[in-house]
Parts: structure tokens; sequence; C-alpha cells
């Protein structure tokens, strides 16, 4: 791990700045992309990370302002934080993008992804499953003698925690929608 | 006030309204309505070339030398893929191009159909933008956004797709919006605290240089005329990369020549040794930076690009500036004479001593001959005789093409033409057609290896049906020059495919054409020979036998720092057994 190496000249902009460029460290980055709804849009955020060889951890996509026509992609990606400056200023680039937010860095953001648990077994083990979902205030939107499907909306860690527990009880099938995020506050 | 008209007729009229004067094209079935429209007109000349990767590159040519965008028209399928390659290297060297292609009409497309190719897919990562246009409403406006965006920021070549019912369906024309309400708008001026930091810089540099690059060319005429004056007025030295040659005239004092694998011993020394490294327009490619964490270990470096994605790419930047050169040049230079013009006179002359005992080495310097045509020793008879001409030279790809840019000098941008990204053999041909058609009553010379220039021969058809005199300088070693050497020098000579087994006779081949065609081989002829070729009025093909295995040096070996140049076969041939890379 590298030292957070400061040159002159190159701080007293912004505290942007004073992050380690350079450095060999792993770190996990959402990134919000709002782009012009237009054919091939995801196409070409996709082909940019698979073309430069960068890593997508989870991508969500959808459209959030249908009169102007704008779809918001949110990416958690990971590598150093020189590919991830490259990642941000290569999306900035591309035609359509019309915004790029890294929300690891811009402040706190609140983080969230939706998941649907496909959980079979009956006897003790179904209680068990019951318990638990409730513990993790996940609901049951489909059930059956033999199965349940949960519902849960949590952050990454706790919906991998959730399917962690469910596997010994039965877990056969999992639908996660991928992260969307915010940054908190106005 | 609109005006309804079939899709094909808003082609044309779109491409008036953009000023273009040339299409290189290929018609086919998927574009015969455009076709259709160009034969009624005579305001845009079409020029028919013999495949459609030619079309690509002569609109590179064009582009370059005009600073205008170029512009193809091909039909769909095989039309489109054949134009990859040339979309790949304008993108690979920021050219502005816009690429029109047809299509299969909308409700076939997806069903396989006679020659469908999915062309925006296959071309999204070789543009900078695409659309596929399915509706006639959106052609008029989808074709002036590709104009805007193919010249905004930082040049690139954009692709239209319009399938032939849009061709065909009538629709409201919408004349070129004179207020750009696009969003793209890439950022011109520069971070003015920045500049600042720049400034400073220079004021107390005592080993600086200027590293300058396309970005400078493609930034336009105001860019080259303001870097000339920073430089002279600073007296720093400069060196520029491959694609930014001529923004600082080759005959200035304070021009050290190119830099990078293939630069000048004192250019590439210069870089390693500096201590204020001033990036403008170039982007620190592997090819000028070698080993990366040797490249220039002292120095801070500011670098200034009008495409964030360039700074801190490969090279960590200590002053980054987001902008157009000219801009940024222009509020650099307005600061420091404001500042009282301030430079370190007494260190800058000491750095200038160090650079002339390195010139010393004259590291272009090779062993003549009376018997053979050395191809050092033609490109120096070549600009002998041609310099203080209008002349415009585009190159191939590979040894012939570093010659050239070490031997020829541009005092002028816009009047070099090569394939530096891509590294495209079979570019200088056709690219040489596209320059002459935008300056008729040029000397244009496209200097080539007989390889690269076989790979777009067929192009001859286009010179002569059009009557442009375009001179291709063939410097024929009848060899794959830049391979073998690297056959020769990395792979213990095992040459490997490099010969160039059954070449025609270039002079038959020449006339059967209908072009003039000369070979020689004995240097003794070579001047007259130039001469003749200069002197004809129409497409030569001049074919010089030159020595066979001549090397190229100075030469960086790949994954070596600037200080360890190779200058000579003596010094190389030890360089491989791991001893004698010349240290300095």
């Amino acid at each position: 791990m590298s030292a957070l190496k400061i040159k002159k000249g190159s701080s007293k902009h912004s505290a942007y700045n004073l992050r380690p460029n350079f450095s060999d460290v792993t770190e996990t980055h959402t990134i919000a992309v709002l782009v012009e709804n237009e054919p091939g849009v995801l196409a070409r955020v996709i082909g940019l990370f698979s073309g430069r060889g960068y890593n997508i951890e989870s991508l969500t996509v959808a459209e959030v302002d249908h009169q102007g026509h704008l779809s918001r992609i949110t990416i958690v990606t990971k590598g150093t934080p020189q590919v991830i400056e490259q990642i941000k200023a290569q999306l900035g680039r591309i035609v359509p993008v019309r915004k790029v937010n890294d929300l690891t860095v811009e402040g706190p953001s609140v983080e969230r992804e939706l998941a649907l648990f496909k959980v079979e077994g009956s006897g003790e083990k179904r209680v068990e499953a019951l318990r638990l979902a409730d513990i993790f205030r996940a609901q049951v939107v489909d059930s059956t003698l033999e199965s349940f499907v949960f519902q849960l909306t949590g952050t990454p860690d706790k919906i991998d925690a959730f399917a962690d527990l469910m596997r010994p009880l039965g877990l056969i099938e999992v639908a996660r929608t991928g992260v969307a995020a915010l940054a908190r506050g106005a | 006030m609109t005006r309804q008209m079939t899709g094909a007729k808003m082609v044309v009229q779109a491409l008036r309204d953009q000023g273009v004067d040339t299409v290189f094209g290929y018609p086919g079935g998927a574009v015969l309505p455009i076709y259709d429209e160009i034969f009624q007109q005579n305001d845009i000349q079409h020029i028919l070339v013999r495949h459609e990767q030619g079309a690509v590159h002569m609109a590179e040519g064009y582009a370059r030398s005009t600073g205008k965008p170029g512009v193809v028209l091909v039909t769909s399928g095989p039309g489109a893929t054949n134009a990859v390659t040339g979309l790949t290297d304008a993108l690979m060297d920021s050219i502005p191009l816009v690429v029109l292609t047809g299509q299969v009409p909308t409700f076939m497309i997806g069903s396989d159909a006679f020659q469908e190719a999915d062309t925006v897919g296959i071309t999204r990562p070789c543009t900078k933008h695409n659309w596929l246009v399915k509706e006639t409403e959106k052609l008029s406006k989808t074709i002036h956004e590709a104009f805007h965006v193919a010249t905004a920021g930082r040049p690139g070549p954009v692709l239209v797709d319009i399938p032939k019912d849009v061709q065909f369906a009538s629709a409201d024309y919408q004349p070129k919006p004179s207020a750009n309400t696009r969003h793209y708008q890439p950022q011109v001026k520069g971070d003015m605290e920045m500049i600042e930091d720049l400034v400073e810089a220079i004021e107390t540099a005592k080993k600086p240089i200027f590293y300058t690059g396309g970005g400078v060319i493609n930034s336009g005429p105001a860019a080259s005329q303001l870097l000339r004056e920073l430089v002279e007025a600073t007296g720093f030295p400069i060196t520029s990369t491959l694609m930014g040659l001529g923004a600082y005239p080759a005959s200035g004092k304070n021009w050290l020549g190119m830099l990078g694998m293939h630069g000048l011993y004192e250019a590439n020394l210069a870089m390693h040794g500096c201590d204020v490294m001033i990036n403008l327009g170039a982007r620190f490619d592997d090819r000028i930076t070698g080993r990366i964490d040797a490249f220039s270990p002292d120095s801070r470096k500011a670098h200034v690009d009008i495409d964030p994605s360039s700074i801190n790419k490969v090279v960590k930047t200590d002053i980054p500036i987001v902008g157009d050169i000219a801009h940024v040049l222009e509020d650099v230079l307005a600061l420091w004479k404001s500042r009282g013009r301030k430079i370190n006179r007494e260190a800058i002359s000491k750095w200038w001593k160090q650079i002339e005992e390195w010139k010393t080495v004259d590291c272009l310097s090779y062993k003549g001959s009376d018997t053979v045509i050395k191809p050092q020793y033609a490109l120096q008879r070549l600009e002998e005789l041609t310099k203080g001409m209008d002349r415009y030279i585009t190159t191939e790809v590979g040894q012939h093409q570093m010659w050239a840019a070490q031997y020829l000098g541009f005092e002028d941008p816009n009047r070099w033409m090569t394939s530096g990204g891509l590294g495209t053999m079979g570019y200088g041909f056709p690219a040489s057609i596209g320059v002459q058609q935008a300056h008729k009553d040029a000397l244009v010379i496209n200097v080539a290896g007989e390889a690269s220039w076989l790979m777009n021969m067929q192009e001859l058809g286009t010179a002569t049906q059009f009557n442009l005199p375009v001179k291709q300088f063939i410097l024929n070693n009848e060899r794959l020059g830049m391979v073998r050497q690297w056959q020769q020098l990395l792979h213990g000579e095992r040459y490997s495919q490099s010969w160039s087994e059954s070449l025609p006779d270039f002079v038959k081949l020449a006339e059967a054409f209908g072009c003039k065609g000369i070979s020689i081989s004995d240097p003794a002829d070579l001047d007259d020979a130039i001469m003749d070729m200069i002197k004809y009025d129409g497409p030569v093909v001049f074919d010089c036998m030159v020595e066979k295995h001549e090397n190229c040096f100075p030469m960086i070996p790949s994954g070596a720092p600037h200080n360890k140049m190779l200058l000579g076969d003596d010094n190389a041939t030890n360089a491989i057994a791991g001893k004698g890379a010349v240290l300095v």
C-alpha cells in the first residue's frame, strides 16, 4: 500500500486532488451515470468496460425521467484510484452521457438492492427460514406448502448475509436487481 | 421555413449546408437513392474509390490536410465492414470524419437480409459516436449533429447508418442549426489556477521542454502560431510526437526533432533529463514513453489536453489542464507576459549547452554507399529537391515512415499525414489521393514501402480517373522492413514471413493503370529520377530499390527507458546480448 503523496502544487485547488491517484490499492466505487435514453447507450457503457478491461460488479439501469428521456445507470466497479479516475473520464466522453457522479467519493450516499429468494423445504427448516426472514425484515411474496419466495431490500452486504443463511435451509434460486444509489442530503 | 423532401435528398442537402465539397464513396444497393441524388447535382464532387477502406483513408487525408471533416458514403454490409479499419485509424489519430452508410430497410433489420450487417454495433467501439436513423424526420438533424460531434472537442470519426426506406420516404428538412443546442459541448477554456501553476513552472524551470502532439494541429492554425510565439519568447527547446510534426517548424532554432521509439537522441535525452515537461496535446503514447517507471523521472509534468481521459491515463500529471490548445496557450502567453516575461536565463543557457552536446552524437548519421541507394539518402534527396515547394507528405507504416519523420522537415501544420496510433499499412496511398483532391495544385508525395503500398494499390484507378497527380515514392527493400528489423534484433535473425515474394513490376503496374512508372536502383540516377517524378503531370509510381537490410535507428527497444537508446547496428548487436545498450 503506497502512502499518500502530495506533490507541490497539486493540493491547493481542491481536496479532490489529495487522493493518492497512483496507489495500487483496489477500491470499490459506486458510479451513477445519467444518460440520454437513446438506442445503444447501454451497449456503449458496457462496451467501454469490456473494451478497456474494467470490472463491473453490479449494474442497474432504468429510465428515470420519461419526459427528458434520461436514464440512470448505477455501476459498482472495482479498481485502483487511477483506474477509477479513468473509468469516470472515459464515461464522461461518451456523447450521450450527461453526468457522471462517483457516489463513493462525493460524500455519503445510500445504496439499496432488492432481491428475491426461493427457499424450498418443510418442517423445522421451513419454520427457521420464516423466522430468519422476519429478523431480516424480508417479506413473503409467494408461498406454497413446500416453498417461499422472500423479498428483501437492503445493502448488497445484507442480501449476501441473508443468502448465506438461507442456503442450508433450502435456497434454490436468487434474483437480484443490482445496486441503486443516491447521494444523501439535498 | 421547412421543406419537404426525401431522405436521400436530405442527405445531399445537409452535406451542402455543412459546406462539403467532396465525398469519397462507393455505391451499392442500400445507398442507391442517395447516389441518385448525387447524380442530379453538381455542388458536391463524388470521388469513386476502388475499395471502401480507400475511401475512409482518402477522407482522412482530406481532413488532416484541410482541418475540415472528411465525408464518406458507402453501402450496407461489406461496404460498412470495409470501412472499419479506416474508422479505427481515424479514432486513434483523432481525425474528424462523417461516414454515411446505407442499411437494409427498417422492416428487414434483424432478418439477416442480403448485405445486412449490424453496422452501428460493429462500429460502436471504433467511432466517436454513431447513429441508426429509423425515421426520415430525424435524418437531417442527425447529420448536422454528426458534423458537430465529429469536430467538437477531441475530433473523431462518426457514422450515420441510413436504412433504404428512410432514404425513400419524405419529411421536413431541418436546416443546420445556427446556435448549437446540443448537450455535447466539451470544455475549451483551461482552468486559470492551473494555468497560473504552468506559468510559474515556466518562470522557474531550469531544464524545460515542450512536448507537443497532434492536439496542437487539431486545435487549428492559431494553436501553431501561439506555440511558435511561446517557444520563441521563452527560448525553451521543443520536441514533438509523430502526429505533431509541423506545428513548430523544423527549421526553427529551438527544434530538437521528433521524440520517441525512433526519435532523435537529443530529443529523447532532453525528455529524460528535463525538470519541467510541458505536454501540449500529446498523450504519453507507449511509443513515446518507453518504460513508464523510468520515463522522465525527475520532471514536473504539465499536460494540456481537450480530452480529460488523456490526463493521468498513463503518466501522473502535476499540472493537468483540460482545454483546447489554442485557448490555453493564449491564456498562458497573456499571463506570462503580464507577469514580466520571466525565465531562468542562466539555467536555460546551461540546459542548451547540454542539448548541443547531445546533438554532436549526430544520431541520424548512417553509412553512405555509391552502389546501392540507402533509404535515408533517398529521403534526404527528396527533402533537398522538394523543400520550399507547396508540398504535402503522407506515409504508409514501417521503417520508411520513421525515416520520413526523421529526414523530412515540416514547416507548417497539416502538411504531414501518417497513421500514428493504429499503424495502418495501406493508409498512405489513399490518404495522398484525399490530400491531392483538397489541394489540386500542390505536390503530394506518399513515402511508402512496397509491402504497405500493395495493400491499397487498387486506388491507382482512382488517381487516374480523377487526374490526381499523386507521387508514390516507394522505398523498395523487398522486405517487410520493420518486421525484419525486429526479427533481427529480437528473434535471432529468423526472418519468418517478412519477405516480399513475387513483387510486381511496378513500372508495368503503373502503366497498366494509366500512370507513369519509374524504377531506379543506382544512387547516381536518384536526383534526375526524383525531378522526373515531380515534373510529370499525373500520378507516378516511383520504385526506388534500396538497401535491403538497413535498420532504422536511433531506436529505443520496447520496454527500455529513453536513455537506453540504440544508435546503430554495432551497439544493437550487443543489446541483444544484454550488455551494450548505450547508457548516458
